[in-house]
């Protein structure tokens, strides 16, 4: 088999997993993308262990501990993922902005235009 | 690890090479599903069919032991994971129309331009390489558990003390703090907890 067949297609799996995690909102929709992205790189992994013939066979122990590596993370990042729905009702990634830096001319201008759409109404 | 010869050419594939097409075909389709669907629970359901056809092309480059591995772990146990984290989210049943932000089209500027240098990069590196896939199997178990537990002992062990940091871990953040009075049903509304904290 052509090695180029896997490598295009991790590649591919990758760059699909690259557009979930940028184009995404929902927290858990992110790390579904995140988990495409390990997948392809493991089979790049285990294509590239065939290809060279790897005494140590290196290439798939590492696949082993990406699988193992990959299934913390998601246990991990589910309970993160939780934690936040729990505090702020949303798992919504657009919407977590408290470390975001506003300028202070927003911060005044924010009460300035509620106050004024309170007078409106 | 040997050159393609010139009788292995791109348009001549062998057996192995189409169903690796096929197979690698339905996988990639359903990853772009998974990752453009609206629906948030078909999006784990597509997901299932590309980590499984993964396993399948695990099994086509004779990795059988990691694609046995990559049923039971990934499609066994992730995968339903995910759904009890979209069911404990109250994710939306049915069509979602914010399932994607805004900035998508950057997104898929960002994608497009990573995979087509990538894959110029690779094609052009590797158009030359040739899997020789015949002989004895490289992944089957007694294989792989040889060199894991003859080499790689030490970060196999890492790993299970890894995995047990992991569980504690999962379970002190998705606890509920004993003290105050538990309200239930809080999770539904967005309530400011952080002066409790």
């Amino acid at each position: 088999m052509h090695l180029a067949y896997p490598a295009v297609l991790a590649v591919l799996l990758f760059c699909v997993g690259l557009y979930g995690v940028l184009a995404r909102r929902n927290a858990i929709l992110v790390l579904m993308s995140v988990e495409l992205m390990l997948n392809a790189v493991n089979l790049n992994l285990v294509a590239f262990d065939v290809w060279l013939r790897d005494t140590l066979h290196a290439g798939q122990a590492l696949t082993l501990f990406t699988i193992a590596v990959a299934a913390a993370e998601i246990g991990i990042g589910l309970a993160i993922v939780l934690l936040v729905y729990r505090n702020r009702g949303s798992s919504d990634v657009d919407k977590l902005t408290d470390l975001a830096e506003r300028s202070a001319e927003d911060e005044q201008a924010h009460p300035q235009s509620q106050q004024q759409a309170e007078a409106a109404a | 690890m040997t050159l393609a010869a010139a009788s292995h050419g791109f348009l001549t594939p062998s057996g192995v090479e189409i169903a690796f097409l096929l197979v690698g075909l339905v996988t990639l389709g359903a990853a772009v599903v998974t990752v453009t669907t609206k629906q948030l629970v078909h999006a784990a359901l597509w997901l299932v069919v590309a980590l499984g056809g993964i396993a399948v092309e695990y099994l086509l480059l004779t990795a059988e032991f990691i694609a046995w591995v990559q049923v039971l772990i990934y499609v066994g146990s992730v995968v339903v994971l995910l759904l009890f984290g979209l069911m404990l989210t109250k994710a939306p049943i049915g069509r979602s129309p914010d399932a994607d932000s805004g900035n998508r089209w950057a997104a898929l500027l960002v994608a497009v331009a990573s995979a087509a240098v990538l894959v110029w990069v690779v094609v052009d590196a590797f158009r030359a390489s040739w899997i020789d896939l015949d002989g004895a199997a490289q992944g089957s178990t007694e294989v792989s558990g040889r060199s894991l537990f003859q080499h790689w002992v030490l970060p196999f062990e890492a790993l299970s003390v890894l995995l047990l940091a992991a569980l504690v871990g999962a379970i002190v953040l998705s606890r509920r703090n004993g003290e105050g009075p538990q309200e239930t049903g809080r999770a539904a509304a967005p309530v400011s907890r952080e002066g409790q904290r």
